[in-house]
Order: C-alpha cells, then sequence, then structure tokens
C-alpha cells in the first residue's frame, strides 16, 4: 500500500522535477519590464565590454574643439570642454562605473552575508557585538565617511570600491540576520541537526541558500546604488584621475552646464538608464523570489 | 527507581534526567528525574499532553536542546555505556543520524525545499559512511524503495513540495535509517498527516523495526498507536514520569489518576483490550504553567480528583508493582486495577 494508490493526483502527476530557481525563472520571464530592463543592461555592460575596442578613440585625447554639438562633425555625441570625444568617454566610462558598482555591490554583499549569518545563526553574545557594529555603520553619514576614506588613502579604484562597500553593507547584513533568524527555527534545520550536520554545513548549504532570494534582490538593488555613490564621489573630484567615469564627466563639465548642457546630460543620463535597469531587473527578481507571491 | 540502574545491559539507560530551560521567569526544569531504559531492539512510548515533556526528552537524547536556553543539568543518558549528556559537539554530531537518528512531527517541513530528496538522503550517507557520490546516490534509491515509495529511481530526483506528505515523511524515515541507526526517535511522526496515511506509515515502522531490528523511541498523544507500536510506555507530566511499565498493564490497570484520564479520554481503546466500554471522560483544567514546574508537590494534584494534603506538600516517589510498572502517585495502591 503506498501513497501513490492512495492519492492518486500526487502520484501520477506529470511535473517534471525543477529547483525552485527554476520556477523563479519562469516567474521573472513572464514580467515584461523586467525583462526588458535586462536587455537594456545587458546593451549596456556589452557596450562596456567591447565598446572600446570597437570605437578606439582615447577618451584623454583633445580630438577637436571644445563644445562640439553631438552629430557634428563625424562626433556622434559631441566634445567636452576640453574637446574630448564624449562618446569615447562614455564607453570607457561605463567599465568603470558597471566594474565599481559590481565589485562595491559583491564586498557589501559578502560582508553583509558574512556578519548576518553569523548574528542570525549563533545569537547570543556573537549577535549583540555584530549587530552593534552593523548599528554603528548604519548611524555613520555614509558619503561623508567614504569621502574621509578616499581622501585618507588615495583616490584609487581599489580604494573607491572599497570606500562604497564599506557604507553599504549594513542592510544586507540586516536581511541576512533576519532570514536566518527565519529559517533557523525551521524543522528542516533541526532535522539536519539531526542527521549530524556540523555547524558551517548549516549556516552555507541548510540555511544559506534558502536564504539567498531576498539577499539576490539586494544585491542588485546594490549595484545600482553603487553606481550612484561612484558617480556622487567622482562629481566631487575623489575618484581616480586617471581613469574616466560617468559621475567624473559630470563633475568636470559641471561649470559649463549652461552653455553646453549635452556634456552633463549624456552621462547623466547614462547614469539614469542603467540604475532604472538595475532596478527594475531587481524588482523583477523580488517578484520572482517572493514566496508570497508565487503560486505552487 | 523503577529498576533504571541494575539493567546495565540496556542499549539506552537514562538515568534522573534533568533537563532545565531559561525563560523570563527564571530556570525551569522541563525534564524532572526521569529515568528509563530501552534494550536492543525494544521499543517504548513517551505519552501525555502538548508541553510535558516528551519532545524535550527526544531533543534531549539527541543532544538538540535549544540554544542557549537550554541544558542538561542532572543525570546520565548513557548509550551503550557512553554518557552522553557529557559528550563532545563532535562526538554526538558523530552519532546523530548514524547511532541515533529522529523523525519529526512536520513532514511537510522537515525536508529541505532547496535540495531533491536524493541528495537530501545521500548527503548523510556521505557525511557518515563516506560513500561516493555515486553509491551514496544508488543507496538512496534502495532506501525509498524499502519505504515504498513507488519507482524510486525517478522519485530521487524529485523535490520536496513534488510530494505528499505521507511521501515525505517516508523519505524522512529512508533518511533517518539511512545508516542503520541503532535507536530511532520518532516524535509524533502521523500528528500532521491523515488517518488512513496514519495507519500506513505505522505499519512501515512496525516493519522496519523487524527488518533491521533498530529500536524505536515513540513519542506521541496518540494512545491507540501506543497500543499498536510499543511493548512498553511512560506516562509524563508536567516534565515527570508518571507511570512507566508495560502498555497492557498501564492501559488495563493504571495506577496514575493522569493516565487513567488520558485513557478513558479515548474511545473505544479500552475495547481492544478489556471488554468494558466506559464512558469517556475529560481530565478537568490544563497542564500547569512552566513557572509551577519542578515544585516539591504533586503536580497534577490541582486536576485530581483523588488529591490529598500530602499530594499538595510533598512529591510522591514511584510505587513499584509487577513487572517493572511504577507510578509517581501516593495513591497508586488505591485505583482499581
Amino acid at each position: 500500500m503506498s501513497d501513490a494508490t492512495a492519492n492518486p493526483v500526487t502520484g501520477s502527476e506529470a511535473v517534471k522535477a525543477r529547483h525552485p530557481m527554476a520556477e523563479a525563472f519562469e516567474m521573472f520571464m513572464r514580467n515584461y519590464a523586467a525583462v526588458a530592463a535586462l536587455i537594456v543592461l545587458l546593451l549596456i555592460i556589452l557596450a562596456a565590454i567591447f565598446g572600446p575596442m570597437l570605437y578606439p578613440t582615447d577618451p584623454f585625447e583633445m580630438v577637436w574643439a571644445p563644445f562640439s554639438p553631438p552629430g557634428a562633425e563625424g562626433f556622434l555625441l559631441g566634445t567636452d570642454y576640453l574637446g574630448r570625444d564624449m562618446l569615447a568617454g562614455l564607453l570607457n566610462g561605463a567599465r568603470v562605473s558597471l566594474a565599481i558598482g559590481l565589485a562595491a555591490a559583491f564586498m557589501s554583499v559578502f560582508i553583509g552575508i558574512t556578519i548576518g549569518a553569523l548574528a542570525g545563526f549563533y545569537r547570543g553574545w556573537v549577535e549583540e557585538v555584530l549587530m552593534r557594529i552593523t548599528e554603528f555603520f548604519q548611524v555613520l553619514p555614509t558619503l561623508l565617511f567614504s569621502m574621509v576614506i578616499v581622501a585618507l588613502f588615495g583616490a584609487s579604484l581599489p580604494i573607491v570600491t572599497f570606500a562604497i562597500g564599506i557604507v553599504s553593507w549594513t542592510a544586507v547584513a540586516r536581511i541576512t540576520r533576519a532570514e536566518f533568524l527565519r529559517i533557523r527555527e525551521l524543522e528542516y534545520v533541526t532535522a539536519s541537526r539531526s542527521t549530524g550536520a556540523s555547524n558551517a554545513k548549516l549556516i552555507f548549504s541548510v540555511i544559506l541558500p534558502n536564504a539567498l532570494p531576498p539577499i539576490i534582490v539586494q544585491a542588485a538593488l546594490m549595484v545600482g546604488s553603487a553606481i550612484l555613490f561612484e558617480a556622487g564621489l567622482s562629481f566631487l573630484g575623489l575618484s581616480d584621475p586617471n581613469v574616466v567615469s560617468w559621475g567624473q564627466i559630470i563633475g568636470s563639465n559641471r561649470q559649463y552646464i549652461l552653455d553646453a548642457s549635452f556634456t552633463v546630460t549624456i552621462p547623466g543620463l547614462a547614469i539614469f538608464i542603467t540604475v532604472l535597469a538595475i532596478s527594475l531587473v531587481g524588482d523583477g527578481l523580488n517578484d520572482a523570489l517572493n514566496p508570497r507571491l508565487r503560486q505552487r | 527507581m523503577s529498576g533504571a540502574t541494575e539493567k546495565s545491559a540496556a542499549l539506552l539507560s537514562v538515568q534522573n534526567l534533568r533537563v532545565e530551560i531559561k525563560t523570563r521567569d527564571g530556570v525551569v526544569p522541563v525534564i524532572d528525574d526521569l529515568s528509563f531504559d530501552l534494550a536492543e531492539g525494544g521499543n517504548i512510548s513517551f505519552v501525555g499532553e502538548s508541553g510535558c515533556g516528551k519532545s524535550m526528552t527526544a531533543l534531549a537524547l539527541m543532544g538538540l536542546l535549544p540554544q542557549p536556553a537550554g541544558r542538561i543539568a542532572g543525570g546520565k543518558i548513557l548509550f551503550d555505556g557512553e554518557d552522553l549528556s557529557q559528550a563532545h559537539d563532535q562526538r554526538l554530531r558523530e552519532i546523530r543520524g548514524n547511532d541515533i537518528s529522529m523523525i519529526f512531527q512536520e513532514p511537510m517541513t522537515s525536508l529541505n525545499p532547496v535540495y531533491t530528496i536524493g541528495e537530501q538522503i545521500a548527503e548523510v550517507l556521505r557525511r557518515h559512511q563516506h560513500k561516493s557520490r555515486r553509491e551514496a546516490h544508488e543507496r538512496a534509491i534502495e532506501l525509498l524503495d524499502s519505504v515504498h515509495i513507488p519507482s524510486p529511481a525517478q522519485r530521487v530526483n524529485d523535490y520536496p513540495h513534488q510530494l505528499s506528505g505521507g511521501q515525505r515523511q517516508r523519505v524522512m524515515i529512508a533518511m533517518a535509517l539511512a545508516c542503520k541507526p541503532r535507536i530511532l526517535i520518532a516524535d509524533e511522526p502521523t500528528t500532521a498527516l491523515d488517518v488512513t496515511v496514519q495507519a500506513q506509515i505505522f505499519d512501515l515502522l512496525s516493519e522496519l523495526r523487524e527488518v533491521t531490528g533498530t529500536a524505536i523511541i515513540l513519542i506521541t498523544h496518540d494512545m491507540g498507536a501506543v497500543a499498536q507500536m510499543s511493548e512498553r510506555m511512560v506516562v509524563m507530566y508536567a516534565g515527570r514520569k508518571a507511570e512507566e511499565g508495560r502498555v497492557r498493564d498501564v492501559i488495563r490497570s493504571p495506577r496514575h489518576p493522569y493516565t487513567k484520564g488520558l485513557i478513558s479520554a479515548v474511545p473505544h481503546l479500552l475495547d481492544t483490550v478489556t471488554d468494558e466500554r466506559p464512558e469517556l471522560m475529560e481530565i478537568p483544567g490544563i497542564v500547569p504553567p512552566l513557572a509551577e514546574f519542578g515544585r516539591p508537590n504533586c503536580l497534577f494534584a490541582s486536576r485530581c480528583h483523588m488529591a490529598s494534603d500530602q499530594c499538595r506538600s510533598a512529591r510522591p516517589d514511584d510505587q513499584i508493582f509487577e513487572h517493572q510498572h511504577s507510578a509517581a502517585c501516593f495513591h497508586a495502591d488505591e485505583m482499581q486495577p
């Protein structure tokens, strides 16, 4: 006598075995705004990777008269206040902006997951100490703190990335901790423990995979905010002067915004579209991964 | 102490176990002076209302008391002569799932939703028996077959949400028995299941017990299951052992008014044992609040129709009867057999 005969519906279910993530992917594909945003984002990433190779103009070279409007003299996006090619600046800046955005987001997710997981899993004094540290970083004025770090250690890309990552991990830490607090009480964690799983096993292969969905969403949104943050820093002149980034183009042209507004609006639009696309993708992920919205 | 100490040959011997939980109101002994023995291949049931310490007993045996609130404050848990209450974490992890394993009340939530059932069974085999990935997978299929999951070679790749509750409990049993443990603790294994599926799960457990010789500790509030599954039973009340004995002795002639109340509250249970058909009764009142646990009196006195001044002022010792039947009641002798 088996359950299949007792319950023919579940027994004869012809559904193929699918990972929960496969279901989430399907949900995501049904969200057209998110899919469109993902396509835009992929185009931007492709442009960042291959653009400078296909359009090899040096973004620092003065190629023509300053403030040449877009389209004139074969310069698709015109030239800036020093007569440098805006398109070359935009393509090269995309690399820096995206790379810093991704690296800073990765760093904050790494720190956030580590701190949140330890706090949520071990509770007790570990949680007290780690969450006080998290709160300390939460109440710091983030922009000011990053500026101090960059000012102290120099404006190189790794330092800028670090300065952004170190102030933005708190949200991930709090989400991770909250998920761990919820999941550690679930029966399958006790069940894993009862089969002899070690703490490391429980943290990384039992609880963490189940805690990932909201962390993934937060990480996606974090890339967008890191790009904005980097733009803010370079606007203030606190980024590596030897590389172009979108924020830096805006910052260096800001005095001429009334005379040649395109020098500011074009990189501004690039930032806007990229961050919007990332947010929409993050939103789509949120809908796809949120168990309450997923029907089963 | 109901012959707990002299039978050193027992596979599991729990002696004067005391488990304390820290609560807002102070430290509460959720298990207070519990002793029992379990022989190799034997079986014993724990019954009682919710919150009387049955599940805590199971968790204490596994070394899985809620941390950091719970701790073993006294007594011994001798497994094959080794005191588990003193064992290190590392040693406990070796024992869990390998020598002693456990199945849980909620099959719907006891399996990890992000791994296939095959991966979860294989994980246990790889951990304790150091099998290769392929061997573990093969063995997982065999195990699914042994718990009567249809077409196990296909179902092994299913995720838990694709299985029914009964099938998930079968998977849990397969996982628990994967390393041929010497003791299986079943903590209300059928409470969340349909009545028809309940019977199937109990049949399966009985069958596997005969095949594997695994000793089973059944924790339940279902007196019918006790009668079907076990030879010996322990009745728990408010963290203390109220009565212990052979199932037929306890059900036929309970020596503790609480046991009698529990039995009278189950329709037709006595039919199977005796010809009487008494009226259904309820036990008035509720289990005392945690704050009252550990007081030096009979904790059942407030709900007991036989309670005397002695019950309210002193804690009763176990009174011993035939066949290692014991009851912690001053009035055990007066109970009508």
